[in-house]
């Protein structure tokens, strides 16, 4: 896997930047989700997923956040939002699904954050 | 010769995209997003462009990770939108002008901006949503479009410094076209907001209200910050922000605060509206 950037980020506290290092960790998981742009790869996944993440070489960290719709282990995993978003969306989750799932909120709990972020 | 008028910036998160395809303009939710575009139908309808320059950032339908290109032009007849993967209705085709996009990248290659050519372009609701926005009553788009893509997507992205400066380099590459067309730049993405972690909904008011001010009067007060201090005060996604700063960088030094819009939230983001002409 990827060596470390020259140029480290900022340590952000429960933020992954996106760098060389998780775009590389992710490349087969992102690819994979990438492929969720189709209609027809969306059927195919859910006829079998397990076949479909094999297809795309996803490794076992991958398989079992995919497995387990762990959004954290999918990020942790080399994942990228913008990404993950189109495997959510099969299941018709919203970024506001996934921001509770991450945040361990209720997704009406995580709603009010949102709406309190106004005040 | 071609003349600014000026430039629209907005958020473009997919949300709003449902909400216009299940009508939800006046739904007490999406009320003060959509009333926010009354300041700018007003403006386009006295301005009247031609064309929109739209700076924005694709998400997964046009480029994957695989060849990521830090800016890119189109330079297609026509652009389409596509299925992203997360149920938004396509849009109808966008007309392109050929002619405008390769004097944009003549002029742009010219001045040191090594940017990446697309005769061939799929565009996603970052192009599409604040078109739509811009003329909600007509069915296709009635301007000539050209898309500019800039990577917020996979780190490094450009920095503030470097968009700030690609920006002059397009509102000179736009000006110096012969014809006589009224153009209209774009900045989509934005305000602040974050999707990933456990960090995700993070909002900061204080920081977008600091950036709208900024853009306004001194928007190179903006190449101040690192990408990182735009991640760390906007969130993962706010760092959007930099297509705004491209918008504006095209304008030129003096501009006219035409209207603006703040409100939050719209689905995780905190969504900001201006509208900035150019001064004559």
């Amino acid at each position: 896997m990827g060596s470390r950037p020259r140029y480290a980020h900022r340590d952000i506290p429960g933020t992954t930047i996106f760098d060389g290092v998780q775009a590389q960790k992710g490349y087969a998981l992102n690819k994979m989700c990438y492929s969720f742009n189709s209609a027809e790869n969306r059927a195919a996944f859910v006829a079998d997923e397990e076949a479909y993440c094999k297809k795309y070489g996803l490794n076992a960290e991958q398989r079992t956040a995919i497995k387990e719709r762990d959004v954290l282990g999918l990020i942790a995993a080399g994942g990228n939002v913008y990404y993950l978003a189109k495997f959510a969306g099969i299941f018709g989750l919203s970024v506001q699904d996934l921001g509770a799932l991450q945040t361990g909120m209720s997704v009406e709990a995580f709603k009010q954050k949102l709406l309190d972020a106004a005040k | 010769m071609a003349k600014i008028l000026g430039a629209v910036t907005t958020s473009h998160v997919p949300a709003i995209g449902n909400a216009i395809a299940k009508g939800l303009q006046d739904d007490p939710y999406w009320k003060p997003f959509f009333k926010g575009w009354e300041g700018v139908h007003q403006w386009l309808a006295q301005t009247k462009p031609d064309v929109a320059v739209v700076v924005y950032n694709d998400h997964g339908l046009q480029f994957f990770l695989d060849k990521l290109p830090t800016f890119a032009v189109g330079a297609a007849p026509e652009y389409r939108n596509a299925d992203e993967g997360w149920g938004l209705p396509t849009l109808p085709p966008y007309r392109g002008n050929t002619d405008l996009s390769w004097h944009m990248i003549e002029s742009l290659v010219a001045d040191e901006f090594d940017i990446t050519t697309c005769q061939e372009m799929v565009v996603d609701h970052a192009f599409t949503l604040p078109l739509k926005l811009m003329w909600p009553a007509l069915d296709a788009c009635p301007v000539a479009t050209v898309p500019v893509a800039v990577n917020t997507v996979q780190h490094p992205l450009p920095t503030p410094t470097r968009c700030y400066k690609f920006g002059r380099a397009l509102g000179r590459a736009i000006a110096s076209y012969p014809e006589d067309l009224k153009v209209v730049l774009l900045g989509t993405g934005g305000l602040s907001h974050q999707l990933d972690g456990p960090r995700a909904g993070f909002i900061n008011k204080a920081f977008d209200a600091l950036c709208m001010e900024k853009l306004v009067g001194d928007p190179e007060a903006l190449t101040r910050y690192s990408i990182d201090d735009l991640v760390e005060q906007a969130g993962t996604q706010g760092v959007e922000v930099i297509n705004w700063l491209i918008a504006r960088a095209a304008l030129g030094g003096t501009v006219r605060e035409v209207h603006r819009n703040y409100h939050i939230p719209i689905s995780n983001t905190a969504s900001g509206i201006m509208v900035l002409a150019n001064a004559a």
